[in-house]
C-alpha cells in the first residue's frame, strides 16, 4: 500500500458528496509485527496488515460519523451512507463543521524510517530472544519474566481528505522492546519494566531497556509498606509522563468549552511552580506523538500550556477554535479511524531542567523516589483534581537510596503537585505514549502506608 | 436466514488444513463480524451518532510452544488460505504431527434471549434517551454544570472451528448507557456517573429507567462538592452490595488466570487446596450468568461458557483456564479464553466474576464498625499479580463513625496485597448484588466483564486519602 493509493480512496469518497454537505474521510493502513519470546524461543508470532477508514459528514450544521474495519468499497461506501443518515439526528450546532486548511505547511518530521521493513524476520525474532536473555542472566535474583519479552513493530500509513481542500498523507514506522522481569529473593518477589523504543530497530537500546528492568527488579526485594508521612517525592521520568498527560487533559479546549478543566478562565495565571513549562509539541520528531499533521490534516506546531509557571495556551482543534473564537493548534486527536478527531495533546513534555538526575536526588536529599504507580486512572480525577495512586519505590535518606517501599499510596491534588515542583531533572527520556518525562521533585505529598 | 458473514464447512476445512500444511499441533480459524453504534450527547448537544463495521479473521497454528498468528479482514477463500500460510510461517512450523478432526457442532445454550435487537430501534429513540437523561440531569440542583451522556450497542457475531473438531459460533448483543454529571461549586468540580449495561438488547431500558440513573448521578457529583479529603492509613472498609466487585477481580481475579499462574507471575501458583481466603469467601466466575456484561454462548475459542468455582469457603479450588494453557496440562479449558477481536490472540480472561453471599444483615455490618470507611462504588483498578499488591478506587464513599454512615469522602485509591485482604474479610452480607459493566485489561486488549457482590468488610487496606 502506498500513500497515494490511500488518498485516492479518499478522494472517491469526498467526490461523492452532496452540494452542501462537508465530508472528510481518514484512511488508514498498517503492517505489525509482534514477537513473544519465552525460555529462549519464540511464543507468539503475529504478523498482519490492517486498514480501515472513518468518515464524517456534516450537512446542515449536524455532524455524523461511520467506520468501516476494511478498504473494500462496497463497505466504504456503506460507511459514508451510514454517516449521512447518522447526521440527520444529532443536534444542530453552529459550530459543527471539518478543518479549514490554514496556510501552516506541515513540516517533514522523516518519521517513516526504511530500515525497519529491510530488518528480516530472523533479525526481529533474535533481538527478542537475546532481549530475554539479557533480562534472564543479568540477576541472579532475576527468577522469571512476566509474559515475555516482547519486539513489536509498525509501518503505518494514514491519509485525509475532506470536501474544505484538506488532502495529506504521512508514514511512519516505530519499535519497540518491552519485557516485565520477576526476582525473587529470601521469599520475596518483586517485578520491574524496561523498554525502549524508536523509527528502526538499531534505534532500540536493548542493554538499558535490559538493566533496567533488572535493577528495578531487583532494588525492589524486600519492600516494606511505609508509615504515613507528608514528605517529597521525586517521580521516575516514567511516572511524571502519566501523570503530565493527566494534567494535559485539563488544557484541552473541549475540557474548557465544557466546563471540565481546573485551568478554565486562569489564562496569564500563575499555576505551577516557577520551574514549571508544559509544551505540547508533535513537531518534535523523537516523541512516540510526532506526526507532521494532526487528526484533521492540520500542520502540528509546538504550543506552550504553561510557560514558568502561567497558564500560556489551550490545545485547540477547529471545532474549539469556532466555538471559542480561536485558532486551531494542529490538536485533533484520533484513537485510529473508529474515532471522531477531538482536541487534546499529541506530545507532551516539561522543557528539562538542569539538574542531573543524580544531582537531583542529592539536592532533594529526604524523599521518595517513586519508580512505579498503579491506578493512574482510578483514582486521579482531571476535573476536580484529586490524585491518589498506589506506588512503588524507595526510600532517599540525604541523597543515597535507601529501603524499598510498596503497597503504599501518595496523595496531593494536580494543581498543588504543579504548585509544590521544586526541582526539575534534565534526563528527558520519551514513552511509548502521548507524553514524555524528567525526573520530577514535589514536595509536600501525603505518603499513606501502614 | 442466509448468513454474509458465516464461511460454509469446506472453506473451513481447506483453510485448517493449510494451517497445518508445514506440521503443526494445533490449528483454528476465529471469524468475527461486529456492528456497533452509539451516540454521545455533551454540553447539551447531541453532538454525533457514530456506527461502524469490523470484520475479519484471525487465524491461530500452534507447533509445541510456538503459536502463529496472522489476521485478515477479507474473508474470501483465497485471502484466508493466505493469512492460514503466514501463520503457519510465523509459528516456524514442522516438527508437529497432528491432523484435523472432523468437524462437530459444539452445542452451547445462549445465556439469555434478545428480545429487542438495536438494529429493529430507531436512532431518534435512542437520542431520545440521551435528550432526557441530561434533562432531568440538569434538573437535579443549580449546581450541576455539566452532563455527557452516551449510548452504545454492538451486535458480535462470531464462528470459531479448530482442528481439534469443534465448530461454534455465537451471536453476542451487549447494550450500555451511562452518565456523568460535574457540579460546581464552592470547593471546586466534582463528578458523579452511573453506568448501565447488559448482554441484551434495547429491552435493557425496560429494566432501568434512565431517568433514575441521571439523578443517581447528578446527586453524587453534588454531594461530593461537600465531601472532605479521604483519610490515610490503615482503616476498617465497609464495601456496599453491588459496589465493590472490582476489589475480587484485582485482589485475586487476574491472580487465578492459568497463564499467569503457570509462569510464576502469582501468588497463588502452586496454591490449589490451601485456604487462600477467610472462610467466608466464596469466588465464582460464571459466564453463563443471564444477561450480565461478561456473558457468552461460548468464549472466543468455541468453548461453551461454564460457571467455575474458583474458592469455595476460602479454599482455593482451581485456576481459570484457556485452550492453549489446558492443552499443556492435559485439562478442559474452564471456557475462559477471549479476545479483544480477530486481531488478537486469546488468552486467559475472566467473565463475571462474584463473591456468593453470606449471611450478615447489610446494616449490622455497618454498625457493628466502630470507625472505618464505606465504600459505595469503586472505580477500576490494577493488580501487580507477581507481588499480589493492587489498588482500586472509589468513586463514592463515606466515613463510618460510630456505626454510622456520615461524611462524604473526596474520591482516592485504596492499596492492599491480595492473600493479605482475602484473609482479612469478617463479615459477608446477605444482599449480593451485581455492579456496573466493566472492561478489563490485559496485556493491551479490553473485554468486557461483570463483577458483583454482597456488602462486606474487610480489613488490612489502606485508604490512599491526605488528611491525617
Amino acid at each position: 500500500m502506498t500513500p497515494d493509493e490511500l488518498l485516492a480512496i479518499g478522494d472517491r469518497v469526498v467526490a461523492g458528496a452532496r452540494r452542501g454537505e462537508g465530508v472528510e474521510v481518514v484512511v488508514t493502513w498498517s503492517r505489525d509485527t509482534e514477537i513473544r519470546a519465552y525460555e529462549g524461543a519464540v511464543e507468539q508470532f503475529t504478523s498482519a496488515t490492517s486498514a480501515g477508514v472513518g468518515i464524517r459528514v456534516v450537512a446542515d450544521q449536524r455532524q455524523g460519523f461511520a467506520y468501516a474495519g476494511t478498504l473494500d468499497p462496497a463497505a466504504v461506501d456503506q460507511a459514508f451512507e451510514d454517516a449521512r443518515d447518522n447526521a440527520a439526528f444529532s443536534s444542530v450546532d453552529q459550530y459543527a463543521g471539518l478543518a479549514q486548511p490554514d496556510g501552516v505547511a506541515a513540516v517533514d518530521l522523516a518519521l517513516h524510517d526504511e530500515r525497519l521493513a529491510a530488518t528480516s524476520t530472523d533479525d526481529r525474532i533474535a533481538m527478542a530472544i537475546a532481549f530475554e536473555e539479557l533480562v534472564r542472566t543479568g540477576d541472579p535474583r532475576i527468577v522469571g519474566i512476566d509474559g515475555g519479552a516482547d519486539y513489536s513493530d509498525t509501518d503505518a500509513l494514514s491519509a485525509i481528505v475532506s470536501t474544505n481542500g484538506i488532502r495529506t498523507a504521512a508514514a511512519e514506522t516505530g519499535c519497540a522492546l518491552s519485557v516485565y522481569s520477576i526476582a525473587e529473593a529470601d521469599g520475596d518477589v518483586s517485578t520491574g519494566f524496561g523498554f525502549s523504543v524508536g523509527r528502526h530497530p538499531g534505534e532500540l537500546d536493548m542493554e538499558r531497556a535490559a538493566a533496567d528492568a533488572v535493577q528495578r527488579a531487583v532494588r525492589m526485594l524486600g519492600a516494606r509498606p511505609a508509615a504515613s508521612e507528608r514528605l517529597t517525592v521525586i517521580l521516575d521520568p516514567w511516572v511524571t509522563a502519566q501523570f503530565l498527560s493527566i494534567v494535559a487533559e485539563a488544557f484541552s479546549a473541549d475540557s474548557v468549552l465544557k466546563g471540565r478543566s481546573l485551568f478554565a478562565g486562569r489564562q496569564g495565571e500563575l499555576v505551577a511552580s516557577e520551574l514549571v513549562t508544559l509544551v505540547d509539541d508533535p513537531t518534535d520528531r523523537l516523541a512516540w506523538g510526532a506526526s507532521p499533521t494532526d487528526g484533521e490534516g492540520i500542520a502540528t506546531r509546538r504550543t506552550n500550556l504553561i510557560d514558568a509557571g502561567v497558564a500560556s495556551g489551550f490545545l485547540y482543534d477547529s471545532y474549539t477554535a469556532r466555538a471559542m473564537g480561536g485558532a486551531t493548534t494542529g490538536s485533533a486527536v484520533r484513537h485510529g479511524f473508529m474515532s471522531t478527531p477531538s482536541a487534546g495533546a499529541q506530545a507532551v513534555s516539561l522543557v528539562s531542567g538542569e539538574v542531573s538526575r543524580d544531582e537531583l536526588l542529592a539536592t532533594v536529599g529526604d524523599a521518595v523516589l517513586v519508580q512505579e504507580v498503579a491506578g493512574m486512572h482510578s483514582g486521579v480525577n482531571p476535573v476536580s483534581g484529586d490524585f491518589s495512586t498506589g506506588i512503588e519505590g524507595l526510600r532517599l535518606r540525604g541523597g543515597e537510596a535507601a529501603e524499598p517501599i510498596r503497597e503504599v499510596t501518595i496523595a496531593s491534588t494536580l494543581l498543588r503537585m504543579l504548585g509544590d515542583v521544586v526541582a526539575v531533572g534534565s534526563d528527558l527520556e520519551y514513552f511509548p505514549f502521548d507524553a514524555a518525562g524528567v525526573s520530577l521533585a514535589i514536595a509536600d505529598v501525603t505518603l499513606s502506608g501502614a | 436466514m442466509p448468513d454474509e458473514m458465516m464461511i460454509d464447512d469446506d472453506v473451513v476445512r481447506h483453510v485448517l488444513s493449510a494451517g497445518m500444511s508445514t506440521g503443526a499441533d494445533f490449528a483454528e480459524v476465529f471469524v468475527e463480524d461486529k456492528r456497533s453504534s452509539g451516540a454521545v450527547l455533551d454540553d447539551g448537544k447531541v453532538e454525533e451518532l457514530t456506527s461502524g463495521r469490523d470484520r475479519g479473521a484471525g487465524i491461530r497454528v500452534v507447533v509445541g510452544d510456538a503459536t502463529g498468528f496472522a489476521h485478515t479482514s477479507d474473508l474470501s477463500e483465497r485471502s484466508l488460505i493466505e493469512t492460514a500460510r503466514i501463520a503457519a510461517a510465523a509459528a516456524r512450523g514442522g516438527g508437529g504431527s497432528a491432523s484435523p478432526s472432523d468437524l462437530r457442532r459444539v452445542d452451547a445454550p445462549a445465556p439469555n434471549r434478545v428480545s429487542v435487537l438495536p438494529e429493529e430501534i430507531g436512532k431518534a429513540t435512542k437520542v431520545e434517551l440521551l435528550t432526557r437523561a441530561d434533562e432531568i440531569a440538569r434538573g437535579a440542583g443549580p449546581a450541576i454544570s455539566q452532563v455527557m451522556a452516551r449510548y452504545a450497542d454492538s451486535r458480535r457475531r462470531i464462528l470459531v472451528a479448530n482442528t481439534d473438531g469443534a465448530f461454534a459460533d455465537d451471536d453476542q448483543v451487549k447494550t450500555l448507557f451511562s452518565i456523568s454529571c460535574v457540579a460546581t461549586g464552592d470547593t471546586g468540580m466534582q463528578t458523579g456517573r452511573e453506568t448501565i449495561g447488559h448482554s441484551i438488547g434495547f429491552e435493557l431500558f425496560d429494566r432501568y429507567d434512565v431517568e433514575e440513573l441521571a439523578r443517581r448521578a447528578a446527586d453524587r457529583a453534588i454531594t461530593k462538592l461537600g465531601a472532605r479529603p479521604a483519610p490515610s492509613g490503615q482503616m476498617t472498609v465497609v464495601i456496599g452490595s453491588g459496589g465493590g466487585g472490582v476489589m475480587f477481580h484485582e485482589a485475586c481475579g487476574h491472580g487465578l488466570e492459568a497463564d499467569l499462574v503457570n509462569k510464576g507471575a502469582s501468588v497463588f501458583a502452586g496454591r490449589v487446596g490451601e485456604q487462600v481466603a477467610s472462610p467466608l469467601v466464596t469466588l465464582v466466575d460464571d459466564g453463563t450468568m443471564g444477561s450480565e456484561w461478561g456473558c457468552f454462548a461460548i468464549d472466543d475459542e468455541g468453548r461453551p461458557a461454564q460457571r467455575n468455582v474458583l474458592i469455595q469457603d476460602g479454599v482455593l479450588v482451581d485456576y481459570m483456564w484457556d485452550g492453549l494453557r489446558a492443552r499443556k496440562e492435559g485439562r478442559p479449558s474452564s471456557g475462559n479464553g477471549r479476545r479483544q477481536s480477530y486481531q488478537h490472540l486469546p488468552m486467559v480472561r475472566m467473565t463475571n466474576t462474584y463473591l456468593m453471599g453470606g449471611t450478615s444483615a447489610p446494616d449490622e455490618i455497618v454498625a457493628d464498625t466502630e470507625s472505618g470507611v464505606y465504600v459505595a462504588h469503586l472505580g477500576g483498578g490494577q493488580v501487580n499479580t507477581a507481588t499480589g499488591d493492587f489498588v482500586f478506587g472509589m468513586s463514592e464513599a463515606y466515613l463510618i463513625e460510630n456505626g454510622q454512615i456520615t461524611e462524604p469522602l473526596r474520591e482516592g485509591n485504596l492499596i492492599g496485597n491480595g492473600p493479605a485482604v482475602l484473609a482479612q474479610i469478617d463479615a459477608v452480607g446477605n444482599d449480593f448484588a451485581m455492579g456496573p459493566p466493566g472492561t478489563c485489561g490485559k496485556d493491551g486488549q479490553g473485554v468486557p466483564v461483570g463483577d458483583g457482590v454482597p456488602t462486606l468488610r474487610v480489613h488490612g487496606l489502606t485508604i490512599g486519602g491526605t488528611a491525617a
